[in-house]
């Protein structure tokens, strides 16, 4: 029973996964556009951070402006690992009466997302390699890296994918309710702008919001993963980091539960 | 030119009084929007008091102009502009055409989003209250060459605009093309100086983010070089030349939809 369940999830996710790798393809001239600004954001704050850290002598809150260049850098990577779109496309699938077919496949649609999820990041390293390289050359990064931080960087950066991806699944369920999700979810993304180490390192951020970062899970989404990487955190903190991702994705777990059954329930489908 | 203006205005306004909820909406996306910035521009004046040679209210002021920039985009431009290129495709455009109006400034004014007129009036707002908190005081000059700028940057950003909808003409999906635009437009939020040269000018020749937003920023804070306000109205002259024979040139290729 319990290696037939195993078989079907596993031939599942692997015929989704071509079929969306198949897919995406078709879209790589749109990827690239959209890949634009997405490099383009930490390499602003990596300037403008550099260009502080230089007028101040050299450092700002321990940062260099090749740490700084390392930091970005590893933070698009990590961003690009854990970003989705659910909370953008949701309404449109409520909207649309896209979901109504979802919901006749025998299998929870998270299924799909997830492997489309996947198979977008597997297609987009085309352009995200090429795009990390050029940056190195260009900014010429300071990189630390160790074999035990690269090795325990990979379950932490899977660790908040997942846990990045259950959450924003959930809020995207907001789109059941209302159809103004687009005032939710710019304040989510203007709060995890501050929040997640984007804007700058949690090291730079006012004294009394760094506490509310290190509540919050939006720094364990891409600065944390990053900062492990980079080797710049003490064993202390690496636990407690991963005391707060696991603490999340119980939450994450619990929210999508009680949000999916009641959503599901309140939906009506249009023209269905 | 002012009455037809005048008429899509108004036909833009009734159109969005029918969904006055999505008055607050904006407001409420503008203000965040705004905050965001603030904030951020803070955030760095907390670890340094000079930012290649611009102080915070200079930025304040820099982020002002920003938002004016943008808000006139999304109030008529981007719109107006977008619309036309959904035209090409559902070959509406046979109908602009037949008018006995100049087809460009048709397609340019077809369609405004007027509660984007809030990103204007807060910018100007921003720009009121950074200018206030700035030491030196702005001289009338400076205040001239503002304005000036300012029209040229309007005139630079809406060619632009205009160069790129022309494309469509040849090219069906050119519309991811604006999005370009808007991938590149953050980087406005920060003096173009800062910048190292290769992304210097990219912003300056390639996407004109210099001239919409840095220079007029300079102007205001009486940092702006005569020959740079020079080389904004060259630019400006020529740009509009261009996008104008580029889109006579577009229209002569174009068949219409039925062809």
């Amino acid at each position: 029973m319990n290696s037939n369940w195993l078989n079907y999830y596993w031939r599942l996710y692997r015929t989704n996964l071509k079929v969306s790798i198949m897919d995406q393809i078709q879209y790589r001239a749109s990827g690239m556009i959209w890949m634009i600004g997405g490099v383009l954001e930490p390499t602003i704050y990596l300037i403008v951070w550099s260009t502080v850290a230089e007028a101040n002598g050299g450092s700002v809150g321990g940062f260099t402006a090749r740490e700084f260049a390392a930091y970005y850098i590893v933070l698009l990577l990590i961003n690009h690992l854990t970003f989705s779109w659910l909370m953008q496309v949701f309404q449109f699938r409520i909207q649309y009466g896209e979901l109504s077919y979802d919901l006749l496949r025998p299998v929870h649609p998270i299924h799909k997302d997830i492997t489309d999820n996947i198979a977008y990041k597997i297609v987009q390293m085309t352009i995200m390699i090429p795009a990390m390289i050029t940056l190195i050359v260009l900014f010429d990064p300071l990189f630390n890296f160790q074999l035990d931080n690269t090795l325990l960087a990979i379950p932490v950066i899977i660790l908040a994918f997942a846990v990045r991806f259950l959450l924003e699944w959930s809020l995207a369920l907001v789109a059941f309710w209302t159809t103004r999700v687009t005032a939710i979810n710019n304040t989510y993304f203007a709060i995890s702008m501050f929040l997640s180490g984007r804007i700058a390192p949690i090291a730079l951020l006012p004294l009394w919001l760094q506490p509310v970062a290190e509540t919050l899970p939006f720094y364990y989404f891409i600065a944390f993963p990053a900062e492990v990487l980079l080797g710049r955190l003490d064993a202390s903190s690496i636990g407690s980091g991963i005391g707060h991702l696991v603490i999340w994705l119980a939450m994450a777990i619990l929210l999508l539960n009680f949000c999916w059954k009641r959503g599901v329930k309140a939906f009506s489908a249009v023209g269905g | 030119m002012f009455k037809l203006v005048k008429v899509y205005l108004k036909i833009g306004v009734l159109n969005e009084l029918a969904y006055r909820a999505n008055f607050w909406i904006q407001l409420f996306e503008s203000i965040l929007a705004i905050a965001t910035s603030l904030g951020m521009v803070a955030i760095v004046f907390s670890k340094t008091e000079n930012l290649a040679g611009w102080q915070h209210s200079e930025l304040i002021c820099l982020l002002g102009i920003y938002f004016v920039v943008l808000g006139s985009i999304n109030f008529v431009i981007a719109p107006s502009l977008n619309k036309f290129m959904q035209e090409i495709v559902s070959g509406e455009l046979d109908f602009t055409l037949t008018k006995p109006r100049d087809a460009q400034l048709l397609v340019s004014i077809q369609q405004f989003q007027i509660w984007k007129v809030i990103d204007i009036l807060l910018g100007l707002a921003i720009l009121a209250w950074g200018l206030n908190s700035q030491i030196t005081t702005t001289s009338w000059i400076d205040g001239l060459m503002f304005g000036i700028s300012l029209l040229c940057a309007g005139a630079i950003v809406y060619s632009f605009w205009m160069i790129l909808a022309t494309l469509a003409f040849w090219f069906i999906r050119i519309e991811n093309i604006t999005q370009i635009f808007w991938a590149m437009y953050i980087a406005g939020r920060w003096p173009i100086g800062i910048y190292p040269s290769w992304l210097k000018w990219l912003l300056t020749l390639v996407v004109p983010i210099a001239f919409a937003v840095t220079v007029p920023a300079e102007a205001v804070s009486g940092k702006l070089p005569t020959e740079t306000l020079v080389l904004a109205v060259i630019m400006t002259a020529a740009l509009l030349f261009i996008s104008r024979r580029f889109w006579l040139f577009g229209l002569k290729h174009y068949r219409g939809a039925s062809a």
